[in-house]
């Protein structure tokens, strides 16, 4: 039975590292149970992994538990709009002279599954679309003469096979979705297969269970204290939106009911702060105090007691017997009035500890130090290179064209153009018979109309703000000056901005490329100077990202503002004769791939190792030893490449 | 098991939790359609599309002439479509009827062609007449039309409803038609500032803005998530069980509005008002004109006679926060500014 694999599951902080690999396995093989038994209440999964046997092995297992016939649909990220919301059957338009609707893909799966490829290449329109639908339950059209209202039930699956840290499906679907998953990664071709194997499904769980489970479903629901526990750990984990702790609730009364419990129990509402709160923890809960209370803290009796005292105080030790929730099946529901029940500020403690304990490796070491995994920029992934302005992009309406050149069609529009002729252009053709198959319209050149598509090309300026100890001194106040007057001018031009900065050790990535100035402005403002000067890693960084914005389209223009005195290698080692070879090697990849450069000087007197390193770096070189922020700004502004 | 698609029954305004000024801005509106719309940013997870949404049932009815596409009011014959218009000026009698004011969502994904309206193209085909086939817009008039997302929205769009708000017309010009018809409304908008930014002339548009936050407190949190879990489990109930406390805003709302030409509106109140506006720089008058509406509909709401310094300072930071001529990255300290600019110049 499922539920005596459960209760070994649920770990408690003495768990050995082995166990962590079983229970992540143990929570996807949940994770698809669950959705299987409230699939449009939990939102769906984020799945982030490499594609591969485990991945498979888990959408079979999916698949396996809904009922047989639930529609499963893979969604590509490029999908347009037509395609998605539902557009023109062409073909029964033309016969009977009416817009006639083509459903959409999300039509299509309307009570199922809908698969999302390459999540993390989705960008905002699409996840904008996804999350409306996921919200309200039901489609809006307005679109190419039709209107339609229909309801729409979905579970979305995001699959997302990002890399890189900063890579990762939109935040607006991820906060959805009601699980994030993200197995262990293997090492090779026969770790993959093992782990995939120990995805199968068990003796004891099928679709019979699942159906039995969703008829249980309505009668549960949570308890006042349960529901202020999960909240509570949200809160202490560091979780700001509070669609999570709701779907936390909703994975609660699942486990419930898929256990055939006639109520939810503090354990199933741990094994659900588990499985959807740990995941998406921005920060470690603070320790709790040493356990100075005596035992009587630890049996308090009412419950409204608890409630006044606010979640900030320090938090009571954890439960002297552990054992009290860790009762599986034995009669739970007629021994709890006897036993006293676990006050809400101590269900927290307990859901916490089993947060943390389930926390990924990964995960754990980002949040000590101090670092929120997974940072997503805003509008992440645009797909595909430099779009052709004819046929990708924005649509910005039809306009009267020509075909040819790769244009595409407005049928619509071109109907509309051809209709008010129709009768003209009738007289002198031989009469059709009044029950014609097909209705003949006169179709003329003059009539098209094409698409039109808002080119995306736009620039996105990448700032290389040196914040060492021999800039600080000099100069970092009067860069940040500038880079704020930079960032007033993108707002104009709706350009995009990234910052890196770099000082002691390495380089990091301050901003990812976004629009919004409010994120901006807050990365600059906390931005601290001193150390040594590792130029090498800041070009290499900077040479990384541009590749990341070209990839996806935007043009990248990357302005280093240094004095050129490198003295940090590339592998972290002082001295500044390895350093500035890096330093020029860095350059010369750099200069290789054509990114467009600015190199400002801010030292006191122009040097002339900051001139070799422009050379190197083909970029334009720009003393300013007196210049002040306006200087600054507007000579990043000559030097920008002419908008194309 | 089915589940029941909560669009049917929209979250009731009366049960948000906290978020008062954002409750109070679209209260305002709902009294005062004049003074501009509402556009409510704040990240995700915070509720925002629920409140607005939540506008409509607290809406009194309004009456409308029967038939015609576009809502006109027949007590004002100069707002109306030509065809209303023609009609009252020769004195029939147009059969009229009351229906609930419009709140028009405007879905992503919409194209131009069904927000404005175009050819009717199955009677221009089978018929051979040119007929207009009205769009979002012909049914917002009299009424709200809500996007979600602002951000989102496609430019070209975004320049079409600028113009039409601010005319307060729609004239469409295209497949051999030549239409003009009112189209009055309010404009309502969420988004996400971390997003984008929105254009200057969009957020002129609107009258009010507000910031929401999801609550720093637990139990309000709770309190939130325990609300929505029993509106999800049955929606017919948490609604039947708000009922009252709605009956209670509605009938505000509709007090406020019949008071709202009655409030008076002290030369004093206006002079504080502009030079408030003066000090903070705001662009342009409408902010003066958007403070000033936005007190008189808020002292409607209380019940006042007159509107005070106490009313000026409660709207101000909604009415001001977005028209501040500013260095573009000092967005987020916008409300500490209108705030320091009240304690100066209105001390309490």
């Amino acid at each position: 039975m499922l539920t005596g694999h459960t209760m070994q599951s649920l770990p408690n902080a003495a768990d050995p590292l082995q166990a962590k690999d079983l229970s992540l396995q143990a929570d996807a093989a949940w994770a698809a149970a669950l959705l299987a038994v409230d699939p449009v209440g939990l939102g769906g999964v984020c799945l982030r992994s490499a594609p591969g046997p485990w991945r498979d092995a888990w959408l079979d297992r999916l698949r396996a538990l809904m009922p047989v016939g639930t529609p499963w649909r893979r969604l590509p990220a490029g999908i347009s709009d037509s395609a998605l919301l539902g557009g023109l059957d062409l073909a029964a338009t033309l016969s009977r002279g009416q817009p006639v609707l083509q459903p959409g893909l999300l039509s299509q799966a309307h009570g199922g599954v809908l698969l999302l490829t390459m999540a993390e290449r989705v960008n905002a329109d699409l996840a904008g679309k996804l999350a409306s639908v996921l919200d309200t339950r039901q489609l809006q059209l307005q679109r190419d003469g039709l209107a339609q209202q229909l309801d729409l039930n979905l579970t979305l699956i995001a699959l997302d096979e990002g890399q890189d840290d900063d890579e990762g499906a939109p935040q607006a679907l991820q906060d959805r979705l009601g699980f994030w998953l993200e197995p262990p990664q293997p090492q090779d071709e026969q770790q993959a297969l093992l782990q995939a194997a120990e995805l199968e499904p068990e003796a004891g769980l099928s679709a019979a269970d699942v159906l039995a489970a969703r008829e249980r479903l309505p009668s549960l629901s949570l308890g006042e204290r349960q529901l202020q526990a999960l909240c509570g750990t949200a809160l202490m984990l560091g979780i700001d939106s509070l669609r999570p702790p709701l779907l936390a609730a909703k994975a609660a009364r699942a486990v419930a009911a898929l256990e055939g419990a006639g109520e939810v129990s503090d354990a199933h509402a741990a094994l659900a702060a588990r499985l959807i709160l740990a995941p998406r923890a921005t920060r470690l809960p603070p320790p709790p105090p040493p356990p100075e209370q005596t035992e009587d803290d630890a049996h308090e009796q009412a419950a409204n007691e608890q409630d006044a005292e606010p979640a900030q105080n320090p938090p009571p030790p954890p439960p002297q017997n552990p054992q009290h929730n860790e009762e599986p099946q034995q009669d739970e529901d007629g021994s709890d009035e006897q036993l006293e029940l676990p006050s809400a500020e101590e269900l927290q403690e307990m859901m916490i500890a089993a947060a943390q304990a389930s926390l990924s490796p990964g995960l754990l070491s980002a949040l000590r130090a101090g670092k929120i995994a997974r940072q997503t920029s805003a509008g992440a992934g645009r797909s595909g290179a430099a779009q052709k302005n004819l046929r990708r992009g924005r649509p910005l309406g039809a306009v009267r064209g020509a075909l040819g050149n790769g244009a595409r069609l407005n049928v619509l529009a071109t109907l509309r153009a051809a209709a008010p002729w129709q009768a003209l252009r009738k007289q002198g053709r031989p009469v059709e018979p009044a029950r014609a198959a097909v209705r003949r319209i006169e179709v003329r050149r003059d009539d098209f109309h094409i698409m039109r598509f808002k080119q995306q090309r736009s620039t996105t300026t990448v700032f290389v703000v040196d914040a060492s100890g021999s800039s600080a001194l000099h100069r970092l106040a009067e860069a940040k000056g500038a880079v704020e007057l930079l960032l007033a001018d993108c707002y104009v031009r709706r350009d995009r901005v990234a910052v890196i900065s770099f000082r002691g050790s390495g380089a990091e990535v301050l901003l990812p490329p976004t629009r919004s100035l409010a994120r901006a402005k807050r990365s600059l403002a906390g931005l601290p100077g001193g150390g040594g000067t590792p130029l090498a890693s800041a070009l290499e960084t900077a040479h990384k990202l541009a590749g990341q914005i070209a990839r996806s389209g935007d043009t990248p223009v990357v302005v280093l503002l240094t004095d050129g005195r490198a003295n940090i290698a590339r592998d972290g080692s002082p001295g500044r004769g390895k350093a500035g070879e890096d330093a020029l090697a860095a350059a010369r990849a750099l200069a290789l791939d054509q990114f467009s450069c600015l190199l400002i000087d801010t030292s006191a007197q122009p040097q002339p190792t900051a001139q070799v390193l422009a050379q190197t770096m083909r970029a334009h070189y720009l003393p300013l030893p007196y210049a002040d922020a306006q200087g600054m700004s507007k000579a990043v502004r000559l030097a920008r490449p002419v908008a194309g | 098991m089915s589940y029941l698609p909560t669009m049917a029954y929209t979250f009731p305004f009366a049960a948000i939790v906290g978020q008062d000024e954002m409750k109070l801005a679209i209260l305002m509106a709902a009294v005062d359609p004049s003074m501009g719309g509402v556009l409510v940013l704040g990240d995700r997870g915070t509720g925002k599309s629920t409140a607005v949404r939540a506008l409509a049932a607290l809406l009194p009815p309004m009456k409308v002439v029967s038939g015609c596409p576009y809502g006109c009011d027949p007590a004002q014959p100069g707002r109306c479509c030509d065809t209303c218009r023609s009609a009252l000026q020769d004195g029939k009698t147009l059969k009229t009827h009351t229906q609930a004011v419009p709140v028009i969502d405007l879905p992503l994904g919409a194209t131009e062609d069904r927000v404005v309206g175009a050819l009717d193209l199955e009677r221009a085909l089978s018929q051979g007449i040119k007929a207009f086939e009205p769009g979002l817009l012909a049914r917002a008039n009299r009424g709200f039309l809500y996007i979600d997302e602002v951000n989102l929205l496609e430019d070209h769009l975004v320049d079409l409803l600028i113009d039409v708000a601010a005319s307060g017309e729609n004239v469409v010009e295209r497949e051999g038609l030549s239409v003009r018809h009112p189209a009055r409304f309010v404009l309502v908008g969420s988004g996400n500032p971390e997003e984008g930014e929105l254009r200057p002339q969009l957020l002129d548009r609107f009258g009010l803005s507000v910031e929401v936050k999801t609550p720093a407190d637990l139990a309000s949190r709770v309190e939130v998530v325990r609300r929505r879990e029993e509106f999800e489990r049955d929606p017919a109930a948490f609604c039947a069980h708000w009922d009252k406390p709605a009956e209670k805003i509605r009938k505000k709302v509709q007090a406020a509005r019949k008071r709202l030409h009655d409030t008076a509106v002290p030369d004093s109140a206006r002079q504080r008002a502009s030079e408030l506006c003066m000090a903070l720089g705001t662009d342009g008058l409408r902010g003066d004109m958007t403070l000033m509406r936005a007190a008189r509909a808020c002292a409607a709401l209380q019940g006042d006679p007159e509107v005070t310094d106490a009313h000026l300072r409660q709207v101000a930071p909604a009415a001001l926060r977005h028209r501040l001529r500013r260095h573009v990255l000092d967005d987020t300290g916008s409300t500490a500014r209108v705030e320091r600019a009240l304690a100066e110049l209105l001390p309490r």
